[in-house]
Formats: structure tokens, sequence, C-alpha cells
């Protein structure tokens, strides 16, 4: 599950109403620290034992010019006292830090959610930049929300006034004092802020005071205007309490995928007793990973930032030659670029990981939105037939485990694995209780180290089909490999018609035949009316709406597939158990083709590409439209175009 | 790093029972022979050294070297040597690359590889043209060269291997001719070299460009037209003379007569002299002679010291722990289950 707290029950899937839970957005000016903001709101909620989930949406413009309807960055936090699986559907609260960010959110606050305005920043100019002809906080159009505007930027001056910074400096801790106030609307302990702040700013020291100053007046604020009536009418803030979630006994902490990736391959590493080698090129949403990565180095991690996306895996794959792990990783136009390399690897049969963190596309595309239309890239963007294994991450917490899981593939199979997460799964944070190392098995690998009885084949075959892995470095093995076929057994130069058909047979016999657990349901039966299939991110909205779907009494199960390539073994008898199956995915329908040509079943497509996780609230209703209007349960698109396999009726 | 511990072995040691597949006639068979030579002279261990190639003709050479070999893709071999390398700096590593392959697909490897200074040899085997693909027209080839591709010539102005290099940051070029004897003693200068050690190997293509080099590389020019430079030793060339001297005013070299021995005009080489370098390798050939040998040959650390170097600076007194690791950040302890919904 998304957030690892705990697992639902059949009695909690069915209690009702559902636990208390509450969706906060920060929106500001992408100068305006609010990704920041949100970071520390999640850590403080963590902490104070809330379940969680986490949504950052930001521009692709580092410093896009202030106040402008592009530059607003936003940060979504939903928490609460129950398994918390996404960012949320509707905000209850809108931090709106200037008109632009109040215009781009507005419309997806609850109706009677609560907007806090920084009216400070609602002048002509502002205004006009946000292209509103009448001030909203006046105007009236905010009317069916409940609306706290109060000068944020004036009332943070004050409050740093004694530390002596300009004018400049001083606006930049609003988003503190903002913060300040979303502690006290939520009860949480300013401490480990504070401590933070002192931190961040040691060689400032009067920077930390002012930021900490905000930090308390914002805090201060709420406890006045609760008291006070603030001078706000008949409106109060109010604090709201929500309860501590259950969770698993152990030690928690916060992790995004981008930490919980790095962490799995240095794991993954260790459990396989060879050091890492990481070449990577910067992208985003991806380099987050090679940022974290640069500070492992005491696990016998090597980091080299190359010249491009194509040295980064050519090192990679040069150091799996030479005995390390090689580790590339990369967003979709990067791995675009890596795969004439990764059939390098396909065919020198190296250990090798590719991660890519999914994002917009295609070209350029979103650099900074999140998507899941690498699916075809990943199983089959290569020349020839260059098949490699495929894992997809459910979560910032998932990545973990997935990481290790590429590492044990690629490093028992002798072959390149790709790992896919997005860019929803890289930057969202969320709590994970930190694993127990021992609990793992460990993989240790054998480097061939003498010449075997009958003669040194480096092309010889083990069990699994696996080649032996010979260094550079090791006596008796001398052997040349290239991206030219090989000749069974020696690894020669061969380009006869059957050694071709025999070893591309091989290879790809090799990665179909990977051990990997059979295929479980997350939730509900294991054959019925309706199967949810999904893979990736959207692992929270399917598992919430199947959940609330189930509540309502629907025969609705959510499968989720982490194994995209080769598919688990029992995935066919499992497909045909359900009448329906259909598909949510962030592309324009890349696993329902996959599914469909696979096990020839008519999965039918619930696709969103528009840069936003799916809603709960949007996957149930695909889930009523597919149950109620039998016989196609069609969804999105037009039925007449999709074939229909009569054999899968069960 | 290269370890000169001297092993015994002869250049037999160094064949493989491949059957080798250039074209009868082929200057990488000279190269080959050369390398064959070279390495009991240098006393590198098999079992140590690794040929890394890209694509074309002169890349299937790691085919025939009884060493590690990696056949690598077009233009990439520097990067998977890098690869190599960091992962094993105890290993010898030569790139075997060619004119397109090192200059037109792999052109930003190669530049990265000089300035980074990664610790192995790069030999590029010139010969103007694309061979593997039958003959096109190649990024060194001369303007008007009519190939497939360029049947009315090629108009754009070649790449000098060598002043790219230099541009790139190498603190080791030279020059060889794929026929001369000379070779070797460039490749065990080159092997010396702590760094990166670009050496271009003018290499005829009997089929596609053939004698496109004879004007220095044949042996009735040689006399007369072959600069072999030597550290400390006067630039002279035409059996003595000939010789290069710097005109100050000009800011250039210029050849001189020398009459009765008398080299007092004339330049002495200095291999680290950077500026000289680049004079030598940029002299238009007709009106100078071919600089060849050791043009520059001044190390500076190289990358693969460094990374581990740095590596070793980060990890001191660190006992990597993966579960304290795991357990960092923003932490907090769930005492009980109070599971109730």
């Amino acid at each position: 599950m998304a957030t690892a707290a705990h697992d639902v029950t059949p009695a909690e899937a069915s209690a009702h109403p559902l636990a208390e839970s509450i969706v906060v957005r920060f929106a500001g000016d992408s100068g305006d620290g609010m990704q920041l903001t949100g970071g520390q709101f999640t850590l403080s909620t963590a902490l104070a034992g809330n379940d969680l989930a986490t949504f950052p949406d930001f521009p692709a413009e580092i410093r896009a010019p202030q106040g402008t309807l592009f530059g607003v960055s936003a940060f979504q936090i939903n928490f609460g006292s129950t398994a918390i699986e996404t960012a949320g559907d509707a905000p209850d609260v809108l931090v709106a830090m200037n008109p632009a960010a109040l215009k781009t959110n507005v419309q997806s606050l609850k109706i009677g959610g609560l907007i806090i305005a920084d009216e400070g920043e609602f002048g002509d100019r502002n205004l006009a930049k946000a292209k509103y002809d009448a001030n909203p906080l006046t105007d009236g159009s905010l009317a069916k929300w409940q609306l706290m505007a109060f000068n944020i930027s004036q009332l943070t001056l004050e409050a740093v006034k004694p530390f002596g910074l300009g004018n400049k400096e001083a606006l930049r801790c609003k988003n503190m004092w903002t913060l300040g106030l979303a502690l006290w609307m939520f009860d949480r302990d300013r401490a480990p802020i504070v401590d933070w702040l002192t931190k961040k700013f040691a060689k400032a020291p009067t920077l930390a005071e002012a930021n900490i100053a905000a930090l308390n007046a914002g805090h201060a604020y709420g406890e006045t205007a609760e008291i006070s009536g603030g001078g706000l009418g008949d409106k109060r803030l109010q604090q709201h309490h929500i309860a501590v979630a259950p969770a698993e006994e152990g030690l928690w902490r916060t992790v995004t995928g981008a930490d919980s990736i790095s962490l799995g391959l240095v794991a993954g590493a260790q459990l396989a007793n060879v050091k890492m080698f990481f070449g990577g090129y910067p992208i985003t949403p991806a380099s987050a990973i090679l940022h974290s990565l640069s500070r492992l180095k005491e696990f016998g991690v090597t980091t080299f930032q190359a010249e491009d996306e194509i040295a980064a895996i050519a090192s990679a794959i040069g150091a799996s030659y030479a005995g390390q792990l090689g580790v590339t990783s990369s967003s979709g136009p990067g791995i675009a670029l890596k795969g004439e390399a990764m059939g390098l690897a396909i065919m020198t049969e190296l250990p090798l990981v590719i991660v890519n963190s999914q994002r917009g596309g295609p070209s350029t595309g979103l650099p900074t939105k999140t998507e899941q239309s690498d699916l075809y890239q990943a199983v089959y963007g290569r020349n020839g037939d260059a098949p490699m294994p495929v894992i997809a991450a459910r979560s910032a917490a998932d990545c973990f485990d997935c990481a290790i899981e590429a590492v044990r593939i690629a490093t028992q199979y002798m072959t390149p694995v790709m790992l896919l997460t997005d860019g929803y799964i890289a930057n969202a944070a969320e709590p994970w209780k930190v694993p127990d190392v021992a609990d793992y098995e460990p993989f240790p690998v054998q480097f061939l180290d003498h010449v075997p009885e009958g003669g040194f084949q480096p092309y010889a075959r083990d069990a699994k089909l696996a080649r032996p892995w010979a260094i550079p470095g090791t006596p008796g093995l001398l052997h040349r490999i290239g991206g030219i076929e090989k000749q069974q057994g020696t690894g020669n130069i061969e380009y006869g018609p059957e050694n071709h058909q025999a070893m591309t047979d091989i290879r790809k016999a090799k990665v179909d035949n990977i051990a990997i657990p059979d295929q479980q349901v997350e939730l509900g039966e294991t054959s019925g009316t309706l199967a949810i299939v999904g893979w990736g991110s959207t692992f929270g909205p399917i598992h919430q709406a199947v959940r609330r779907a189930r509540q309502r009494g629907l025969d609705v199960s959510h499968i989720h597939i982490r194994h995209i390539w080769p598919m688990p073994k029992n995935m066919a008898v499992l497909l045909r158990g359900f009448a329906h199956i259909l598909v949510p995915e962030m592309n324009t329908g890349q696993l329902k083709t996959v599914l469909r040509d696979q096990f020839l079943v008519d999965a039918k497509p619930l696709n969103k590409v528009s840069g936003q996780p799916f809603q709960i609230a949007e996957i149930e209703a695909a889930i009523d439209a597919a149950l109620a209007g039998h016989p196609g349960g069609e969804v999105a698109v037009n039925s007449d175009q999709l074939p229909s396999i009569e054999a899968v009726t069960p | 790093m290269n370890d000169m511990t001297p092993i015994a072995t002869k250049p037999k040691d160094w064949e493989t029972d491949q059957e080798v597949r250039w074209c009868p006639g082929c200057g990488d068979y000279a190269i080959l022979k050369a390398v064959q030579r070279t390495m009991p002279e240098i006393g590198a261990r098999p079992e140590n050294t690794v040929f890394v190639s890209g694509i074309g003709c002169s890349s299937r050479f790691p085919y025939y070297m009884e060493t590690y070999g990696f056949h690598t893709i077009h233009g990439r071999a520097p990067a998977v040597a890098t690869g190599i390398k960091l992962a094993n700096p105890e290993l010898d590593v030569w790139i075997i690359t060619g004119d397109g392959d090192a200059l037109s697909i792999g052109g930003n490897h190669t530049m990265h590889l000089l300035r980074r200074n990664l610790n192995c040899q790069v030999l590029l085997f010139n010969n103007e043209i694309y061979g593997l693909t039958k003959g096109q027209y190649s990024p060194t080839s001369r303007v008007g060269t009519r190939s497939p591709s360029t049947p009315l010539g090629s108009i754009d102005t070649p790449a000098n291997p060598c002043a790219f290099a230099l541009g790139s940051g190498a603190r080791f070029v030279a020059r060889g001719i794929d026929i001369h004897k000379n070779l070797v003693s460039v490749l065990k200068a080159a092997y010396a070299h702590q760094g990166t050690a670009f050496c271009e190997i003018f290499q005829n293509c009997i089929v596609y460009n053939d004698d496109v080099f004879a004007p220095f590389a044949a042996k009735p020019n040689a006399a007369t037209s072959q600069l072999w430079v030597e550290h400390g030793a006067p630039l002279v060339f035409a059996g003595g003379t000939k010789g290069l001297a710097f005109d100050a005013a000009a800011l250039a070299l210029t050849v001189v007569d020398i009459v009765d021995g008398d080299t007092s005009a004339v330049m002495t080489h200095d291999q680290t002299n950077r500026s000289l370098a680049h004079m030598l390798v940029d002299m238009p050939f007709g009106e100078f002679p071919m600089a060849l040998g050791v043009i520059y040959d001044d190390p500076a650390p190289t990358f693969d010291s460094a990374v581990i170097a740095q590596n070793a600076q980060a990890s001191a007194g660190k006992k990597p722990d993966l579960q304290k690791l795991l357990s960092q950040g923003q932490t907090w302890q769930v005492e009980k289950q109070p599971h109730v919904i």
C-alpha cells in the first residue's frame, strides 16, 4: 500500500464512515518556498503520527516571473487517522499566497472549504498578472468557500522587524509565517521545524532567528484569532485535531521515491555483495537519485556525472563488465537516448539497473508533471528482439523493495532491468516503516574465478540460462564480448542463421523464466465481475476507489502489477476469472494493450494524461460505469474500436 | 598507474585464435602487429589488459588481442572505458577507435575523456574514410573527397584529430603511421604516460582511400616529409638539411635550411610545451613536413586517481551501516498499535 502504515483489513474496508482526513494545499509563486513549506509541514505531520501522502506540483521554470499564472507552485498533503493512499482529491484548505495561486487552485477546493489568502499580495499589479478584473477577496466571487484573508506579508514584516533584514529578505520569511499558522491549525509541534531552521541557517543565525520569529508569529496569530475572532467577523480560525493513524509498531520516517530508490539500490548492492557504479546525467525528475547516491560513497558507491545520457549508461555497462553493479537513471527522453546501449547490455548479458522516473511526453513534454507513458518504451523500445525485465514501483516506500528486486534479477540473471517510477513517486513523500535489513535474504554474486572443468566459455549457461560473470583481471578467463551476435557458448562472432535463432530464443527464454512471485489480489476476490488492474503510482487512487466501491457492495477487485515484464505466471488465469477488466493508467492505454496481447483478455482502458494523478472519484465513477453499463462496461473510449474476445467470458 | 613490472610474454602470446577479418593489405594488420610487439616490451599482463572499441573496421581490433576485450557501440568506447577504469583502476585500458567513431558520432565522448584525463591509451586509426559502411567521406576527409555520399566532392572542412585532442585538454598527443617501425616506440610512450594518451595513427584503407597518406607515408617521400620529433632534440627533417624555426614576429613556425649542420636557428623539441604542440599539429602539410612521434607529453593528475581519492576521503572514518542509513532523517517511533477503527 502507498503509505505502508498498515494493511487494510476487510473490517476496515467496510467501516463507515471513513476515518477523518484533511487535505491541505499550499500554493504560491515558485519563489515563495511552497515546496519547502509543504515538506516541513509533511515532517511535522508525520511526527504527529498521522498517515499522509503528498503531491508536490511545480512548474518547469526555476523562477518563473513573479505573480504569473504559469509560475504557481503547489504542494498538497492529505493526512489523517486512517490509511492515506493518495494526496487527496479536493483540498479542504487552500493557502493562496497570491492572486495567481488562488486563481489556478481555487476551483479544485471543496465547496465550503477554507481559503487562507495573503491579502497583502492582492494589489492591482498582481491581480492583473493573474488576469483578475476585480479583487476576488472582496467581490463576493468566493462565496461558496470560507475565506480568511489577512495581510501575511505585513504581519511577516512586523514579526521579523527586529532582525534588520532588507524588505526582500524579510518577505522571504512569509512561508514560515504561513507554516506557523498551519502548524497551529492542526496542533503540530514547532520544535522540529525550529531545529531544522537552526541547522539550515547555521551560517546565517540572523536568518534562522528571523524565520523562527515568523514561524512563531504565524502560530501566535492563529491562537489570537481563535480567541478574539481575529477581526474576521463571524468567521473564526479553528484548530483541528486529527487522531493518530494506526500504524505498525516500530521506527518510522518519511521518504520520497528518489530517496527510497537510492536506499534500495544501496541495500541491493549490499545483498548482492558488489560495489555499485552509478552513471547519471541531470534530468528532471530523476536527478534526485544521482544527488542522494553521490553522498553515499562509504557504501561502496561510485557516482559519475557523465557528459550525456548515452555516456551515463555506457559507463555503467563498462563498470558492470569490470565487476561492479552498473546503475543508470533518467526520465523518458534520456531513456530514449540510452536505447542502443540497453541493447548492448542485453547482447553482452551484463547486469545493469536502469531507473526511469517517468514524466509527461513525448519529447520534452511535461518535465515536472507525472505520467506513465513510457511502458511501451520500457517493454518494447529497443531495436531487435531485445527482452528486458521491467518492474514498476507503486509508491515512494515501495521503491525500496523494487530497487532490491531489480538488483536481484540483474545480478542473478545477468541482464539489464528497468525500474519504472514516475515524477509523482519520485517527489512525493510518505511515511515508511524502516525495514530491518536482516529480513532480506542476501543473494551474493559469484564471479567466475577459475577455469571450469571442460574449459571456460563466456556464454556457457547455468540452470537459469545466465552466463558467468567473468571479470577482467582474472587469469585464465580472457575473452571478448560485444554487440555483434555471439556464437553459443564461445561468444565468438557468429552470424549463422541457426545460431542467431538459438541465441534469440535463449535471450527470450532467460527473461521469460525469471522467477517472480505470483500475482496477488490487493483487495477483493480472486475472481468475479470486475477487476481494476493497475501498475505504478496509480495504486493509491485505485485502492481507495475499490475500497469505497466494495463498501457499497460492488463486486470489484484490485490487482496491481509490479512485474510488468515478464508477467507473473498466474496472470492469465487470474485475469480470465473476471468478467470485466478495467485498466486505469496515466497514458493512453499501454498496459491495457500489453494485457490484451499477452493474455487475450478484453481489458478496457481508463486514461488520464493531464499531468495530475488520478482522483479517487474518477476511478470510482469508472467502476460504476463499468458495472452499470453492461454488456460493454466501456469507459472513456469508443467500444466499437476495441476488439472483443469471446473466449474470456467466464 | 600502469604497472611496468615486466612479465615475460612473446608477441605470439597476444594473438587470439580468431581469423582476422580485415581486407588484405589493410593498414590495420600492421597496427595489430605493432601492438602485439609492444605488449611484451612494456611487460603487460594479458589478464590485466582490456581493449575497448566502438564500431568501424578498427573497432574489430579487440577480437584479435588475447586479452579482455569489449567491442561496444558506435562512438561510445570512451564512456564504456571510463566505467571499466573507475570500477577497476588496476586494469590497463586501451581504446581502439577510428576517425568516424571518435570524431563524428563519438566526438562528445572523446572530448570529455580527454578533459577528464582518464588513465588510458586512445589509438585513433585515421584513414579519412568510412570503410565498414563502404566508403563514405569521414570527418577527417579532405575537402573534395569523392565518395558514395559526396559524388561531387566533400565540401566541409575536416577535423584535425590532434588539434581536437589538444583543444579538449589532452596531456599526451602523438602521431604514428601504420607501417612505420617507430609506431612501437610511440605506443610505449603512450603506455608510460599517466593519463589519457592520445595517438593518431595514419592508417591506409586499401579499398576506399588507398594512398591518401602516401605523400608522407610512402617510402620515397618519407625522408623529405616526415619529421619525427624527439624531446630535447632539434626539430629537423630531410636528412638533417631542414629544420623548424620560430618566427617570433609572425608567431608561427617556419622551415629553415640547415647549412653545414648549423642548427642554432632550429627549435629544440620540448614535449611539455603546449604552444609548440599546437603549432606542430597544425602545420599545413606540403609547406611543412608531417610532425610525428610524441608531440606533447605533460602529465597531470588522472581522473580515476581523483575519483578513488575522493571516494576514499568521503568514506574515511565512516563505518557503512545500512540499518543506520535507513533510520536517518526525521523519524518517529510507534510504540504500540492503537488499532481501533
